[in-house]
């Protein structure tokens, strides 16, 4: 009885990869079928399972990049250098190959339809991902959330989602995007590449007082700082949520 | 090896392996400066032997998961109290198992 209570082993199913989409020249999408899916909140993720021939298996959690849509669900990586797992799912992993899968796990940095709070989505690279997964929820379930995203990315080939973020900007009423450059902004950009700073956040962000709902997703250093800028402009730590990634192929 | 933190919505997955409710969300008081937040928010090191959760606060251990061998060790010694959100539900049915 009490065991019934507490242990909810959360079983690892078997995904089938049935799409690869290219989003930059390093990052992909892997589209995969999950019979059985059970649906998840936009900002959740899974844990992959990768078991090598010789029996050595290692997890990685991965950020969700899509919209609860039935059985199908996208994941979205970056590779990172002489890591041990993202270089085999973006290079390697081809269509048809199974993966074992975990999730969707994570209920604390979510964003859920219906609470009408503003929305500030604050990404640093591949902290993109999460992020989208609540602009696409926003739009599948017809919620009027106003959201406003500031993307730090290095350069304009780095952007992830890059047609998709365009024309939700465009059409996705009440979403507006911001792309900040930190090595390289395209010509007639407003604003030098350079890091984010508070004025890009007060100006493109939501003011405290309006208390938003802030989502901040990508590298350790860059959630750190941004979330340490949020604070300082008057944001309500508690209102601020973070997730951040290591540099070996962690979450997202 | 070195690598860089990760945080507690990590410990997600790992976790669900030994609880049935999401303990990410759960808001833990740490052992050795009192502070409280969610363990969402703890700073998490995954290639020491097993996972490792530090205060964001004080960097004091808070929680120890390893798993080895079919059996799984969760060291809490670091959290004074952890806050379950649980919504009041009517006494559920309990068959014995």
């Amino acid at each position: 009885m009490a065991r019934a209570a507490v242990l909810g082993r959360l079983s690892w199913r078997v995904g089938t990869v049935i799409e690869l989409r290219d989003e930059t020249p390093t990052a992909r999408t892997i589209v995969l079928d999950v019979p059985g899916w059970p649906g998840h909140a936009a900002g959740q993720h899974v844990d992959l399972r990768l078991t090598a021939p010789d029996g050595y298996s290692t997890e990685r959690s991965y950020s969700i990049a899509s919209a609860a849509d039935g059985d199908r669900l996208e994941l979205t990586v970056e590779p990172i250098p002489d890591g041990e797992v993202s270089p085999y799912l973006a290079g390697v992993l081809a269509s048809g190959d199974q993966l074992e899968l975990r999730g969707p796990v994570g209920g604390w940095f979510v964003w859920r339809p219906g609470t009408a709070d503003p929305v500030f989505l604050v990404a640093g690279g591949s902290g993109l991902v999460p992020l989208m997964a609540m602009i696409r929820a926003r739009d599948l379930t017809g919620d009027e959330s106003p959201f406003r995203l500031v993307y730090s990315v290095r350069d304009p080939a780095s952007i992830l989602y890059a047609d998709e973020l365009r024309r939700r900007a465009h059409d996705d009423h009440g979403l507006n995007v911001t792309c900040a450059y930190t090595r390289m902004a395209p010509p007639g950009s407003p604003r030098p590449a350079g890091r984010i700073d508070a004025s890009l956040l007060i100006a493109a962000g939501w003011p405290p007082d309006r208390r938003p709902a802030v989502f901040v997703c990508g590298p350790t250093g860059f959630v750190e700082a941004a979330a340490n800028l949020l604070v300082d402009i008057g944001h309500d730590p508690r209102r601020v949520k973070t997730e951040r990634f290591g540099s070996t192929g962690g979450s997202p | 090896m070195s690598q860089l933190p990760l945080d507690g919505n990590a410990l997600a997955g790992p976790l669900s392996e030994v609880f049935r409710i999401d303990v990410t969300t759960a808001i833990g008081e740490c052992a050795h400066c009192r502070r409280s937040g969610p363990i969402a928010q703890a700073v998490v090191y995954a290639n020491a032997p097993g996972m490792i959760a530090r205060c964001p606060s004080c960097d004091g251990v808070v929680l120890r998961l390893v798993r080895n061998s079919g059996r799984a060790w969760l060291d809490l010694r670091g959290l004074i109290c952890l806050q379950l959100a649980i919504p009041d539900s009517p006494a559920e049915s309990a068959p014995g198992d």
